[in-house]
C-alpha cells in the first residue's frame, strides 16, 4: 500500500509535524498543550512517515533505536527534578529564568521536565510500534 | 558512623563493575575496608569505656519516623568492634580460602553487604532502621549460605534459613511498630524514657512475643534452632563469621539492647530463662552426638547462644556482666574453631571427626589455635574462657530465687559439662593421636589462612590473662548499656569459692565425657529423632502447602489466554464497584440540572451509537477496530464541546495511535474465525453490559454528587503565582503533581522495555529453533 501521494506529502509533513508538536510542548505552560501531547504528536508524524516508507526508512531518519530516547528523556526529567536541591530548595520546585526569551517565551526547570516527558513518550510509543510492526509474529502453528 | 556503616554497602556496589580485578593480587585491597573500620571504632573505645556514648542523627522520612540515628554506646561498641575484628580476620582467611573459586567477586560482595547490614543492626538508634538493616542481614546470609547455588541442599538450607528468620522479621517489625505507636517515639533512646508507659499498657505481653519470636529465629533458639545447621552448607568463612560470631547474635544483641526498656519483669525474664535454659543443654547434649566437625560447632553455637538468652533472661548484675563477657569469649574461640576446621576441611578433604587424628604432625601452627580455643572454650584457668564461665556459675547462684536457683546452676553446669566436650571434640580430637596414612603428605596452607586463627585463639589466652583491663575497657561500658546503670564490676583470674570448685568440676567431667563418649553415625540417628519435636516439619509441611496452593491458584488465573484475563480483571472491577454503588446508596437525580443537549452533541451522540453497532455487529476485526476509533473521537468532540481542549488532544492522539496499534497488531494476527458458541456469547454481553451499567451509575452518581470547589479553586488560583503557568492543566501535570508524572513516564517506558524485550526475545527462541 505504498501510494506516492502520501510518500511525497510525508516529506513535507514530518518537519511540519514535528515543529507544531515542539510548539505544542513549548506552549504547554500557558495553553493547551504540553509535553504528553506534543509526544504524541511527533510520535503520529514518524508513524506517518513510516506507513507512507517503511518502517526501515523512519528507522533510517532517526538514525538510533528509538529505545535510546527513553533514558535520555528519564535522564532530562531527573536532572529537572533534582536540580533544585543543588540550590538548597526542595526537588520540583519550580526554577525560572527572571527575562523571557524571545520566541520560546519563559524558560523554567518545569519546561525541561516536560521536555523529558515528551522524549520519554516519543521513546515509548515508538518502541512499542516499530518493535511490533518490524518483526515478524505469527507462529506457525 | 554513617559513612561507616554503610561503606560496605558501597564498597559492594563497586565490587559489581570491578570485582574481576579482584580475582588477581589485588584482592587484599578488600581486607583494608574491616581492617580500617576496627581501628576506627577501637578510636572510640577510650570515650566509651568513660562512660560516654555518642549519637549521630540524619533525617531519612522524618515523617514517617524513619531517619539515620546511630548511636555508640558499650554494647554497640562491643559489637561493632566483634563484626569489624573478626570480620578483618575472615576477609584474610577468606581471600585464601576461595582463592581461584569463580564466584570470588561475588562473595565478597555479599560479605561486605552483611559487614554493612549487622554494623547497621547494632548501631541504629531508629528501631524502624534497626529493622532495615536486621532484613538486610537475613537476606546477605541467605546468598552467603546458598552460595554454592548449584548444589540443591545448599539452596534448601538457604531458603530455610530465609524462611525462618525471615517470618521472624515479620513479628519482630509488627513488635516494634507497637513499641513505637504506644510509646510516640521510634527512637531507642527515648523508648527508654516511656518505659513506665510501656510496661503498664496491656499489650505490653504482645509486644515481648513478637520480640522475642523475631530474636528466638535469628539467634537460633529452640525450637527455630534447625535452621543452623543447615546453614553449615556455606564456605566456612561464612559460618565463622555469620553464623556463630556475629549474625546469629543480633538476636541476643536485641534482646540486650531491649532489656533496659522491656526487661525485668516477670514477662520478660520467665520466658527468656525458659527457652534460653532448654535450647542451651538440648543442644549441649546433640552436639556431642555429632561426627562432622561443623556440626559439632553449630550445635555448641545454639548452647551458647541458649546460654547468652538465659543471662539476659535472668536479668541480675552479675548476669549481665557475665553475658558481656560471654559474647567475647565465644565470639573468640568459636571464629577460632570454625576457621581451624576451615583449614582442615581445605586440607584433607573430611570433617568427620571419626577420620581424623594426628593432624598437628602436619599442621602444627593450626593445631596451636585448635587447641588454644578449645581450652578456652572448656573455661580452663588462664583462658578468657574460664572467667566467662566463671561469671556465669556467679550469675546464676547469685539469684532471687531459692530453689529455682539451684536447679538453673544444675542446667548450668550441665550445659557446660556438654560444651567442654563438644570444644575438644572440634579442637582437640582432630590434631591428637596417630596420623592416618592418607594425611602424611599433607602441608601447612598459606599463612594468611592459619595467622587469623591463630591470632583469635591467642588473643582468648592473653585476655585471660589480663581479665581486668579487657573488662574495664569493653565489657564494663557493655554491661553498664545493658543493665541500664552503673555496674561495679572487676574481672579477676581467680575466685577462690564454690565458683572455682564449680569450675574445675564442669571441667573434670567435661574431660571425661570426652574421653567416654565415642560419637558414631548409628548414635547421631538415635539422637537425629530428638529433633523431630522441632516444628521443623511442620514448616516442611508448611512450605509444600504453599507450593500447591500457588500452582493451584497460578493455574487458575494465570491460563495464558488473554481473553480469560480480561474477564477476570473486568469481573473483579464490577465486583468492587458494584459493592461500592451498593453501599453507597440510592442515588438521586436532580433533572433540573440537566441542560437541553444541542444540535451538535446529538449529532455526536448519534454517530457515536451508530459506530457502537458497527463494533459489536461486524465479522471483521479491522471494521471494528475502526469504529472503535469513530467512538473515540466522537469522545474527543465532547471533550471539545465542554471546553476541555488538552483532554481533546490528548484523546484524538491517542485513539489515533491505539488504533494504528491495533491495526498492526491485528495485521500479523492469523485470520479471525468465530469459534465462540452461543453461550459464551451471552456470558461476556451480560459481562459487558453489566460493566457499562455500572460504569453510567458510577457516572451520574458523580453527577449528583455536590463539587467540591476547593481542589479546583486552589489549583486555579496557585497555577500562576507558585508555577507562572497559565494552562492549569499542564501545571498540575509538570509541578503540582510532578513526581506522579514522573513515576507514569517510568510506568511507561518499562512497558516499552516489556514489549520490546518480548518480541525480541520470542523471536531469538524461534531463530535458535
Amino acid at each position: 500500500m505504498r501510494s506516492p501521494i502520501l510518500q511525497s506529502a510525508t516529506k513535507y509533513l514530518l518537519p511540519i509535524l514535528l515543529l507544531f508538536s515542539f510548539f505544542l510542548l513549548l506552549r504547554g505552560h500557558y495553553y493547551p498543550g504540553g509535553g504528553f501531547v506534543g509526544g504524541l504528536v511527533a510520535s503520529i508524524a514518524f508513524v506517518l512517515h513510516s506507513f507512507a516508507n517503511g518502517t526501515e526508512a523512519t528507522m533510517k531518519i532517526l538514525r538510533r533505536k528509538p529505545l535510546s530516547l527513553i533514558p535520555i528523556g528519564l535522564g532530562v526529567s531527573t536532572v529537572s527534578m533534582t536540580a533544585p536541591m543543588l540550590f538548597g530548595l526542595p526537588p520540583m520546585t519550580g526554577l525560572w529564568f527572571e527575562e523571557p526569551i524571545p520566541v520560546i517565551g519563559m524558560i523554567g526547570s518545569s519546561l525541561f521536565f516536560d521536555l523529558g516527558v515528551y522524549l520519554v513518550v516519543i521513546g515509548v510509543i515508538l518502541t512499542i510500534l516499530f518493535t511490533i510492526s518490524l518483526n515478524n509474529l505469527t507462529e506457525k502453528d | 558512623m554513617l559513612l561507616a556503616v554503610l561503606s560496605g554497602l558501597i564498597i559492594s556496589l563497586l565490587i559489581i563493575p570491578f570485582g574481576k580485578l579482584l580475582t588477581t593480587k589485588w584482592s587484599f585491597l578488600l581486607t583494608i575496608l574491616p581492617a580500617s573500620l576496627f581501628l576506627y571504632f577501637m578510636s572510640y573505645v577510650p570515650a566509651i569505656s568513660a562512660g560516654s556514648s555518642f549519637l549521630q542523627h540524619i533525617n531519612w522520612i522524618p515523617s514517617l519516623g524513619v531517619d539515620f540515628d546511630f548511636k555508640l554506646d558499650g554494647l554497640s561498641l562491643l559489637f561493632a568492634l566483634l563484626i569489624t575484628g573478626i570480620g578483618t580476620a575472615i576477609f584474610f582467611y577468606a581471600r585464601t580460602y576461595l582463592k581461584g573459586y569463580i564466584f570470588f567477586d561475588r562473595f565478597f560482595g555479599y560479605l561486605c553487604l552483611f559487614m554493612s547490614a549487622m554494623l547497621g543492626v547494632v548501631l541504629s538508634d531508629n528501631i524502624l532502621l534497626l529493622f532495615v538493616f536486621w532484613e538486610l542481614t537475613s537476606i546477605s546470609s541467605f546468598f552467603l549460605i546458598g552460595f554454592n547455588n548449584d548444589n540443591s541442599d545448599s539452596r534448601k538450607s538457604a531458603l530455610t534459613a530465609l524462611s525462618v528468620t525471615g517470618l521472624g522479621g515479620f513479628f519482630l517489625l509488627a513488635g516494634l511498630i507497637l513499641l513505637g505507636n504506644i510509646a510516640g517515639t521510634y527512637t531507642i533512646s527515648e523508648l527508654i524514657d516511656a518505659r513506665e508507659l510501656i510496661l503498664n499498657h496491656e499489650l505490653y505481653p504482645l509486644i515481648l512475643g513478637f520480640l522475642f519470636l523475631g530474636a528466638f529465629t535469628k539467634s537460633a533458639q529452640f525450637p527455630f534452632h534447625f535452621w543452623l545447621p543447615g546453614a553449615m552448607k556455606a564456605p566456612t568463612p561464612v559460618s565463622a563469621y555469620l553464623h556463630s560470631a556475629t549474625m546469629v547474635k543480633a538476636g541476643i544483641y536485641l534482646l540486650a539492647r531491649f532489656s533496659p526498656i522491656l526487661g525485668g519483669t516477670d514477662y520478660w525474664n520467665y520466658p527468656l530463662m525458659a527457652v534460653g535454659g532448654f535450647t542451651m543443654l538440648f543442644a549441649s547434649i546433640h552436639s556431642l552426638f555429632r561426627i562432622d566437625l561443623k556440626g559439632i560447632l553449630a550445635y555448641s553455637t545454639i548452647s551458647a547462644l541458649g546460654i547468652l538468652t538465659f543471662l539476659i533472661g535472668l536479668g541480675t548484675r552479675e548476669a549481665i556482666i557475665a553475658a558481656s563477657v560471654f559474647i567475647l569469649v565465644h565470639a573468640l574461640y568459636k571464629a577460632t574453631l570454625f576457621l581451624v576446621t576451615g583449614i582442615i576441611d581445605h586440607e584433607t578433604g573430611t570433617r568427620d571427626i571419626t577420620a581424623l587424628g594426628g593432624l598437628r604432625k602436619v599442621l602444627l601452627p593450626v593445631s596451636i589455635a585448635g587447641i588454644l580455643a578449645a581450652l578456652s572454650s572448656a573455661g580452663l584457668p588462664l583462658t578468657y574462657g574460664f572467667i566467662g564461665k566463671d561469671l556465669i556459675y556467679e550469675a546464676t547462684l547469685h539469684t532471687d530465687y531459692q530453689t529455682l536457683g539451684w536447679i538453673l546452676n544444675a542446667v548450668a553446669i550441665a550445659t557446660n559439662i556438654g560444651l567442654v566436650a563438644a570444644g575438644f571434640m572440634a579442637g582437640i580430637k582432630p590434631f591428637v593421636g596417630t596420623l592416618p596414612k592418607q594425611f602424611e603428605n599433607i602441608h601447612l596452607p598459606y599463612k594468611s589462612m592459619w595467622i587469623p586463627p591463630l591470632i583469635l585463639a591467642i588473643l582468648g589466652l592473653v585476655f585471660g590473662w589480663f581479665p581486668g583491663p579487657v573488662g574495664d575497657f569493653i565489657n564494663h561500658a557493655t554491661a553498664n548499656a545493658v543493665y541500664g546503670s552503673e555496674t561495679d564490676m572487676y574481672l579477676k583470674i581467680w575466685h577462690l569459692n564454690i565458683v572455682l570448685i564449680l569450675s574445675v568440676a564442669t571441667l573434670l567431667a567435661g574431660t571425661l565425657v570426652y574421653f567416654v563418649n565415642k560419637p558414631s553415625p548409628s548414635k547421631l540417628k538415635a539422637i537425629e529423632k530428638l529433633n523431630s519435636i522441632a516444628p521443623q516439619r511442620i514448616f516442611r509441611g508448611y512450605a509444600n502447602d504453599i507450593m500447591r496452593f500457588s500452582r493451584w491458584y497460578t493455574d487458575l488465573f494465570h491460563n495464558g489466554y488473554l481473553r480469560s484475563y480480561h474477564l477476570k480483571i473486568i469481573l473483579f472491577a464490577e465486583l468492587l464497584l458494584a459493592y461500592k454503588l451498593w453501599i453507597s446508596g440510592p442515588i438521586t437525580l436532580d433533572l433540573e440540572k440537566i441542560t437541553t443537549p444541542s444540535f451538535y452533541e446529538i449529532g455526536v451522540i448519534v454517530i457515536l451509537i451508530g459506530a457502537l453497532y458497527i463494533v459489536v455487529t461486524t465479522p471483521s476485526r479491522l471494521t471494528s477496530v475502526v469504529a472503535m476509533s469513530v467512538i473515540g473521537y466522537c469522545i474527543c468532540l465532547i471533550f471539545v464541546f465542554y471546553s476541555a481542549p488538552d483532554l481533546a488532544m490528548t484523546q484524538f492522539t491517542i485513539d489515533t495511535l491505539s488504533t494504528v496499534l491495533f491495526v498492526l497488531v491485528l495485521y500479523k494476527l492469523p485470520s479471525f474465525i468465530n469459534h465462540t458458541g452461543k453461550a459464551i456469547l451471552y456470558r461476556d454481553g451480560i459481562i459487558a453490559l453489566s460493566f457499562g451499567v455500572i460504569i453510567s451509575l458510577i457516572a451520574l452518581r458523580v453527577w449528583s454528587e455536590p463539587i467540591s470547589e476547593e481542589i479546583a479553586n486552589f489549583y486555579g488560583e496557585n497555577a500562576y503565582i507558585l508555577a507562572k503557568g497559565k494552562n492549569v492543566v499542564n501545571v498540575i501535570l509538570v509541578d503540582f503533581r510532578g513526581i506522579d508524572t514522573m513515576f507514569e513516564t517510568v510506568v511507561l517506558s518499562i512497558a516499552a522495555l516489556g514489549v520490546y524485550s518480548l518480541i525480541r526475545l520470542r523471536l531469538k527462541s524461534t531463530e535458535k529453533e
